[in-house]
């Protein structure tokens, strides 16, 4: 495995996940086939993204074109620490989901399981694509489709109602990519003459003033994918998918390839010394602490766990935004981390509430009382993650939050530090009641008498709950990786 | 041989025909046509690499040296059309035998294949030519026989729909005689080339931008631009399914070639603009083609009306890229015109092969053919992602060019139209969808299979075609480009 070439690794991380793809539609009819290929072709792809890591980690930088789309505009990869990050998150909770899904899907029974796999399949190598993506237009290529190949999954219920949802997320999505993004990048594209990521920014003193935020939030707002309000509306629809789409691709590969976009265009294509200073530049942390605030306190009024759970979401999507808007190097290394942690208990958060799902049907959060001794492996996993959502030692989203923090003072952001507090007071506001009603309140009558979820979900769970605490402790390569590019981003 | 391929690419399909009708069974036309097509299409590709090689090609007609003789001329330009019409007048051949036989009694067959010829030889003799005069009497051969083409449709309002273009298009083909013979009178040549040489001399002269108003408002005509579209959507409605599929990615393309042809190359670049704002009247029209004409089509029942409405859509954006007036402008203009012929010859056909199955392309058909007709609804969602522009289809190129063009020429106002124009696209295309994948087909009604090979394969290749050109656009870039830095004259 150690002598996989760099160049290969990178086609291979594109690769397996299709191959998958392909196997899972093949092997369609038996089904305990079907989810042997998928969870082969999820732990080969996380042992090739893994041979890239020792790599990136030693300042190589291994790049492969695939070829030309038009002429000068290449499919090309290169990676780098921030995109070897984001690639070993999903390739690593890929499996782990995966396990989740099998209990989840044949919990519940739901329908047409090969198509969800295979689109599932398709959406990792989408994520893949833009981790290693080395421009612009291979940045879009796969954002692009990443939402298409997430839309059957949204709509997996066939109902009315996700027809409906479907809509909002497709609506969005593609609205803000083809009407803000795609212009962006032409722009882009007709002022350097290139869309190749590089340390330190490639607009340099191509663009000034006004201009160059016009420029700047046409990306931010063009990335639907973060989140950012008003752009926000498509992740709490997305909710109708069964929930380990929610869990991976609304916690992990479709968010975090937004914020991750987010924060590769402002270190990659803008450069922190271009931004700063800026006459305007402001607006960005203005709109993302906003977004932190506003979807916090929206957070707080939903009964519904799932929808809880989406909105904040994107309350921790505009950490990243807002650590890369303070334009500190301090704060970017803790906006990458926030990639990798917030991942981890979210998918935690997520996993969670489908469990208690398939073994209650219970949604709302008003129907929990109790529920934490029925399912105490479930709701203890849920009380880990939602430390990790408010940023309490020992809990992985400390460190992130300790981070963005440090940047804010470095660099003089009293506004972005006072966002982060009133965030995390409103945070702990609408967690910890959920686990009040959890552990200390007795259980309503008339209920179905449940214990846990299958296993292969309590096991996923318990899984990613206990790397939250692990990461805490040994940060090692998500911490390598961010404070990597915390200095390329300040060459 | 070699020598005559110019004048062969439009002889072969105008001889076949008559000869089609001598062969009275129906199979036997079609083996015979598509043949012809196939023959045709090999030619157009024998002459763009001999252009790309060794330059433009003139051929004098029966040995008759121009400007006397009639001249044929291949550039790039109209080796390139020549390349995008005979291709997919093959393919829609190819497909044509299983597409018209619930359409059209079979009794009759022989008889289309003639007229389908006929109208093949009318496009590929306009783009041959280099005669004004031939231009002409090739335009009325293709009109003629379209007018025929729409007139075999199976509900009796094709006949209407013939007529109404057929007195359009007379219209049409009348105002650009009248602009031919102006010209004639001023210069004393039907030639081209010689035009072109003489015009500067008597460049101011009202007669000369008398002549240049009624070819511009004829051709428009035939290329359906807003507002003088409105013979389009019936005609592409009614006509038969596979004749739909031929003519949206081949007619409209030619007349937009006419229209670059003698913009650029006859009358010149500077030469419409000294009497009147063309560029900017062509960024309006065409704006508001896009956006009236894709907002009517958002509300068809009938999906072939949807897409007919589509395609005055996309004239639209071709129309804009000629109005920018730069070489990329142009060259976004000349590769949509590729890109839509496949595109659209993609999405027609896959709706033949459901007009085959269900006889009908109403929206109601199309309930649960997600599931019943998995590859046909698979090639209508891939065409219809190359319509809205998504990256790895076609569609994308052609918006890339289109909106770099526009940035480059500072006309901020004109991308975010054409952007937002796109995303209408996906309302319409995703009416398709919903209805095909999220509604079930109703109870008690027969058990629809998947379309026959014979439509499914040839769909799938232009399908293919999409994705290809979309993936690999070195190509079709390349060469629009070069095509277009011939036309305006300036570098890339």
């Amino acid at each position: 495995m150690m002598s996989l070439s760099p160049q290969l690794a990178i086609v291979l991380a594109l690769a397996l996940p299709l191959v998958g793809g392909a196997g899972i539609l093949l092997s369609g009819r038996r089904p305990n086939l079907r989810e042997g290929v998928t969870l082969v072709s999820a732990l080969a792809l996380l042992a090739v993204v893994a041979t890239l890591v020792p790599q990136v980690l030693a300042g190589e930088r291994p790049q492969v074109t695939l070829f030309e789309l038009l002429p000068g505009l290449e499919i090309r990869f290169v990676v780098e620490p921030l995109g070897m990050l984001f690639a070993t998150v999903a390739a690593f909770l890929w499996p782990v989901n995966s396990l989740y899904s099998i209990g989840y899907m044949r919990g519940n029974n739901e329908q047409h399981q090969t198509r969800f796999y295979f689109f599932f399949a398709v959406a990792i190598a989408a994520a893949m694509g833009i981790a290693f993506a080395g421009n612009l237009v291979t940045l879009f290529v796969f954002y692009e489709v990443l939402t298409l190949s997430t839309y059957p999954l949204v709509t997996h219920k066939g109902s009315e109602q996700a027809m409906g949802a479907g809509r909002t997320y497709l609506g969005i999505l593609i609205a803000t990519s083809i009407g803000l993004l795609l212009p962006a990048i032409i722009w882009t594209w007709h002022l350097t003459g290139s869309g190749d990521f590089t340390p330190g920014g490639i607009i340099g003193d191509s663009l000034e003033g006004p201009l160059l935020v016009l420029l700047l939030l046409m990306f931010m707002f063009g990335i639907g994918k973060a989140a950012i309000m008003p752009v926000h509306r498509w992740l709490p629809a997305a909710m109708v998918a069964p929930t380990p789409v929610s869990a991976l691709l609304h916690a992990v590969a479709v968010v975090k390839a937004g914020v991750f976009s987010v924060l590769k265009i402002v270190v990659y294509v803008f450069g922190l010394d271009t931004l700063r200073g800026a006459p305007g530049v402001e607006l960005l942390l203005y709109a993302a602490g906003f977004t932190v605030v506003a979807a916090s306190v929206v957070a707080l009024r939903q009964d519904n766990l799932k929808r809880r759970l989406a909105y904040s979401t994107i309350g921790q999507l505009s950490y990243v935004v807002l650590g890369a808007a303070i334009l500190a190097p301090l704060s970017v290394v803790g906006a990458a981390l926030h990639v990798a942690v917030h991942a981890l208990g979210k998918i935690t958060l997520f996993f969670a509430a489908g469990a208690i799902y398939t073994a209650s049907k219970k949604t709302e959060i008003s129907q929990l009382d109790g529920i934490g001794w029925r399912m105490p492996w479930t709701m203890g996993a849920f009380a880990i993650g939602a430390l990790s959502m408010i940023g309490v030692p020992p809990a992985a989203g400390f460190l992130s939050k300790w981070y963005i923090t440090m940047g804010a003072i470095q660099a003089g952001e009293w506004l972005a530090l006072g966002v982060i507090v009133i965030s995390t007071l409103l945070n702990a506001a609408y967690f910890l009641p959920i686990l009040y009603q959890a552990f200390f309140k007795a259980e309503q009558g008339g209920g179905k008498d449940h214990g846990e979820a299958p296993l292969p979900a309590v096991v996923a769970l318990c899984f990613t709950a206990l790397l939250t605490l692990v990461v805490f402790l040994f940060p090692g390569v998500p911490f390598e990786l961010a404070s990597h590019l915390g200095a390329e981003a300040q060459p | 041989m070699l020598n005559h391929l110019p004048i062969l690419q439009v002889v072969i399909p105008l001889l076949a025909a008559p000869a089609c009708m001598l062969l009275d069974r129906a199979r036997l036309a079609w083996l015979f046509a598509t043949a012809a097509g196939l023959a045709t299409f090999a030619i157009s590709c024998l002459l763009l690499y001999q252009v790309q090689h060794s330059g433009p090609i003139s051929y004098a007609l029966g040995g008759w040296e121009a400007p006397w003789g009639i001249e044929y001329r291949i550039d790039l330009l109209s080796a390139y059309v020549l390349l995008v019409v005979s291709g997919i007048g093959a393919l829609v051949l190819v497909a044509a035998n299983t597409g018209v036989s619930r359409e059209i009694p079979e009794a009759k067959q022989p008889l289309f294949y003639v007229t389908y010829l006929l109208c093949l030889a009318g496009l590929l003799g306009i783009v041959a030519t280099g005669d004004i005069f031939n231009v002409f009497v090739f335009l009325e051969i293709s009109s003629l026989a379209t007018y025929a083409l729409i007139a075999q449709g199976k509900n009796r309002r094709a006949l209407w729909a013939a007529y109404q273009y057929l007195i359009v298009g007379t219209i049409g083909a009348t105002f650009i005689l009248i602009g031919i013979g102006f010209l004639y009178s001023l210069t004393g040549t039907l030639n081209m080339v010689d035009l072109a040489a003489r015009l500067p001399a008597i460049a101011g002269s009202h007669t000369a931008y008398t002549a240049f108003a009624f070819i511009v408002v004829g051709v428009c005509l035939k290329l359906a631009l807003f507002p003088l579209h409105l013979w389009l959507p019936n005609a592409y409605t009614y006509a038969p399914s596979i004749v739909t599929a031929f003519l949206a990615a081949t007619a409209t393309k030619v007349a937009v070639y006419l229209l670059i042809r003698l913009q650029f190359s006859v009358f010149g670049e500077g030469f419409a603009e000294s009497a009147l704002p063309l560029d900017a009247i062509f960024l309006v029209l065409g704006l508001v083609g896009v956006f009236v004409a894709s907002l009517v089509a958002i509300q068809q029942p009938n999906i072939k009306r949807l897409f007919a409405y589509s395609s005055v859509a996309q004239i639209g954006y071709m129309i804009v890229g000629m109005g920018v007036g730069t070489h990329t402008g142009l060259q976004a203009t000349l590769l949509h015109l590729f890109n839509h012929a496949l595109m659209k010859g993609a999405l027609f056909l896959a709706l033949a092969a459901v007009a085959y199955r269900l006889g009908s392309s109403d929206i109601k058909a199309f309930r649960g053919l997600g599931r019943a007709m998995p590859l046909t609804m698979a090639a209508i969602v891939i065409g219809g992602l190359s319509l809205i522009g998504v990256p790895l289809t076609v569609g994308f190129v052609s918006k890339w060019y289109l909106v770099l063009a526009t940035i480059q020429a500072g006309l901020w106002p004109v991308a975010v139209l054409i952007l937002l124009g796109s995303l209408l696209a996906v309302v319409y295309v995703w009416r398709v969808v919903e209805v095909a994948y999220f509604q079930q087909r109703p109870a008690g009604l027969a058990v629809v299979k998947e379309a026959p090979l014979a439509l499914l394969v040839p769909t799938w290749l232009l399908v293919i075609g999409n994705l290809y050109f979309g993936v690999q656009a070195g190509f079709t870039a390349d060469l629009a480009g070069s095509a277009a830095a011939a036309l305006i004259g300036g570098a890339p």
